[in-house]
């Protein structure tokens, strides 16, 4: 009878030790995987990171081939998303947290944002190029691309600015309302700027998505062959600032990638390799800066 | 926050009237500045339900106009998908059934996995390792889906041509296993937090009973938690089917109508991105046709969503 419960007991844990491992080897998956992704794009691409890379302009000679307008392209989209998805995101975080009513109107918005996160970003594609690039005739620039990409990545702001503004205690508003500081002011003065980290955060995560984006840039008609840059948004002459390279047609680095990719010539696969190290470099980055400032913040700040 | 205090500002204007008989004026002023700002905030909040009243919208005009051209039924029945061709078919089935293959293999793959990792991260693994752990999972979610698309098709695939040397360059396996591991983050951290969710009680409940920590979890958790560990696998299905790069690179894009994962094949997302790589005249049936294909998919997401939240309502336990 006791020899049957120990065996019994001994049987259970042995099988609790195994799930132990299983689960282990499980994450290593994940793992291995990520690992052996930058492994085989670096032994592929990294011996075509060189400068001339940085400063060519895709070419049908593999060798000459760079990714001049592809990362200038990245750039400026990345310019007009951010310029867009910030503010508007900020703004309806905070109208959502600190102003909104319990009413249906309220609901229906919150609903809404909780779905839009989960609409596929090719949808977001079709919807620019419908709407942007015919109805409000955008036509297919970096202007187009920047407020396809912001629209992708406003709930990411959002909700990431909820979050944070959520955090901060109600006693910090009550005692700038008890120094006579208006609704506006406490937030100006006070909500945001503790919030700032977890926004900053969600921003720069929202950012990394946004870079890597292909499906719904090649939607909206993204060219894959650009031998040119978009005007300078300096110029000689009064006012010294233009806005013409809004409108210019763009490629951007994912889509380069794709297109090399494509192609049946090994020495362009070298090229899409090289392009995804540098995609995969910038991403990691924004994620691990990310990453240490949620860590740093949450450590830092004790109400 | 609705229940803030009220409106500090005029709780006791006959103080500041004493002291301050101008400022009446610049309070008024205030306060209209205060209504202002707060105006602009609600209309940012507004613009989320404008993103969507312009998806629909454009999705169904553009959509309207290919239906005049192809009926319902043939859109839903024929077997042939041939739009850029000179004799046009129009069944969307090819790339239904391309979508659902994809997203099947991705789910037999993130699934099991998805699971065991969030049981593994919330029950077994101790704070430190889960404080290394998660953050370089998540790294996975956060990879460019066109790199995942050049790892299916020059690694994976020829990869497992060394096991199966009859798979052919392009196929959905090779995507599919891919999406399945991007998709793996997101499962993951989902039915963790739904693990996590199930009280403390519940849990000491079945040790006090002797039980193991698998046999808690198996037995004990994951029933507690069911509808959040289903709403996850429903959430990570909709991400699968949405995919688009993966599939483009790596399953080819020709539309097959076939349930073998070993065959390359289209989905509904490579169509749409096809199309728009060729330089088709806007207002063309072929330039409509990606709008109802979108349709499609929008349809097929939003059914899944909408069934996962109904699993989690049939399904949720409720504690006190």
């Amino acid at each position: 009878m006791i020899e049957d419960l120990e065996r019994n007991t001994a049987r259970r844990e042995r099988r609790d030790a195994l799930f132990a491992m299983v689960g282990l080897l499980a994450t290593f998956v994940g793992m291995i995987t990520l690992g052996a992704l930058i492994l085989d794009l670096a032994v592929d691409g990294v011996g075509r990171l060189s400068f001339n890379f940085f400063t060519s302009f895709p070419s049908r000679f593999a060798d000459r081939a760079g990714i001049l307008s592809a990362w200038v392209g990245t750039t400026a989209v990345m310019v007009v998303t951010a310029a867009t998805a910030v503010p508007m995101g900020i703004a309806a975080g905070v109208y959502l947290e600190e102003y909104a009513p319990k009413n249906w109107i309220t609901a229906i918005i919150e609903i809404n944002i909780a779905n839009l996160a989960g609409v596929p970003s090719i949808i977001y594609g079709l919807m620019a190029l419908g709407l942007f690039v015919y109805q409000l005739g955008l036509g297919q620039s970096i202007l187009t691309a920047g407020l396809t990409l912001a629209l992708l990545i406003l709930p990411i702001v959002i909700v990431a600015t909820r979050e944070s503004i959520r955090a901060i205690p109600n006693s910090i508003r009550e005692a700038a309302y008890a120094l006579g500081a208006t609704k506006w002011r406490t937030i100006r003065d006070h909500v945001l700027p503790y919030s700032t980290g977890g926004i900053l955060t969600g921003v720069i995560i929202a950012l990394s998505r946004a870079i890597g984006e292909t499906a719904p840039l090649i939607t909206i008609g993204a060219l894959t062959f650009i031998a040119f840059l978009p005007g300078s948004p300096i110029t000689s002459e009064f006012p010294f600032i233009s806005l013409d390279w809004l409108m210019s047609p763009f490629t951007v680095m994912p889509i380069q990638m794709f297109n090399w990719v494509s192609r049946p010539q090994q020495e362009f696969h070298l090229n899409a390799a090289a392009t995804g190290l540098v995609l995969m470099v910038m991403t990691l980055c924004m994620n691990a800066v990310a990453i240490y400032f949620r860590y740093r913040f949450r450590k830092r700040i004790k109400w | 926050m609705a229940s803030n205090p009220g409106k500090p500002e005029t709780t006791y204007p006959s103080v500041r009237e004493l002291s301050l008989q101008s400022d009446v004026a610049g309070l008024n002023l205030q306060k209209i500045r205060e209504r202002i700002i707060e105006f602009s905030l609600f209309l940012a909040a507004l613009s989320s339900i404008a993103i969507t009243l312009g998806i629909v919208g454009i999705l169904l005009y553009e959509s309207e106009q290919f239906f005049t051209h192809v009926s319902i039924v043939e859109f839903l029945t024929d077997t042939e998908w041939t739009v850029l061709f000179a004799n046009p078919r129009y069944g969307i089935m090819p790339l239904v059934t391309g979508t659902l293959v994809t997203s099947i293999t991705a789910l037999v793959v993130a699934l099991p996995l998805g699971t065991i990792i969030a049981i593994y991260l919330s029950e077994y693994a101790d704070h430190r390792l889960r404080e290394i752990l998660k953050p370089v999972l998540e790294m996975l979610s956060a990879v460019p889906t066109v790199v995942f698309g050049y790892f299916a098709l020059l690694f994976l695939t020829p990869l497992l041509q060394k096991f199966l040397p009859a798979l052919p360059g392009f196929n959905m396996l090779s995507a599919g296993i891919v999406i399945g591991i991007m998709i793996i983050p997101y499962i993951s951290s989902l039915s963790e937090d739904a693990i996590n969710a199930v009280p403390v009680t519940i849990r000491e409940g079945s040790y006090a009973m002797g039980a193991t920590r698998l046999q808690t979890a198996l037995r004990v958790l994951i029933p507690s938690a069911f509808s959040g560990i289903a709403s996850a696998y429903v959430l990570g299905f909709s991400r699968a089917v949405g995919e688009t790069m993966i599939v483009a690179i790596a399953a080819g894009q020709q539309p097959n109508l076939t349930l073998n994962p070993m065959e390359g094949a289209a989905t509904i997302t490579t169509f749409i991105v096809q199309v728009s790589l060729g330089d088709l005249p806007h207002g063309s049936i072929a330039y409509q046709s990606i709008f109802a294909a979108g349709l499609m998919l929008m349809l097929m997401t939003l059914a899944f969503n909408i069934g996962g939240y109904f699993l989690r309502k049939k399904f949720r336990e409720i504690y006190e």
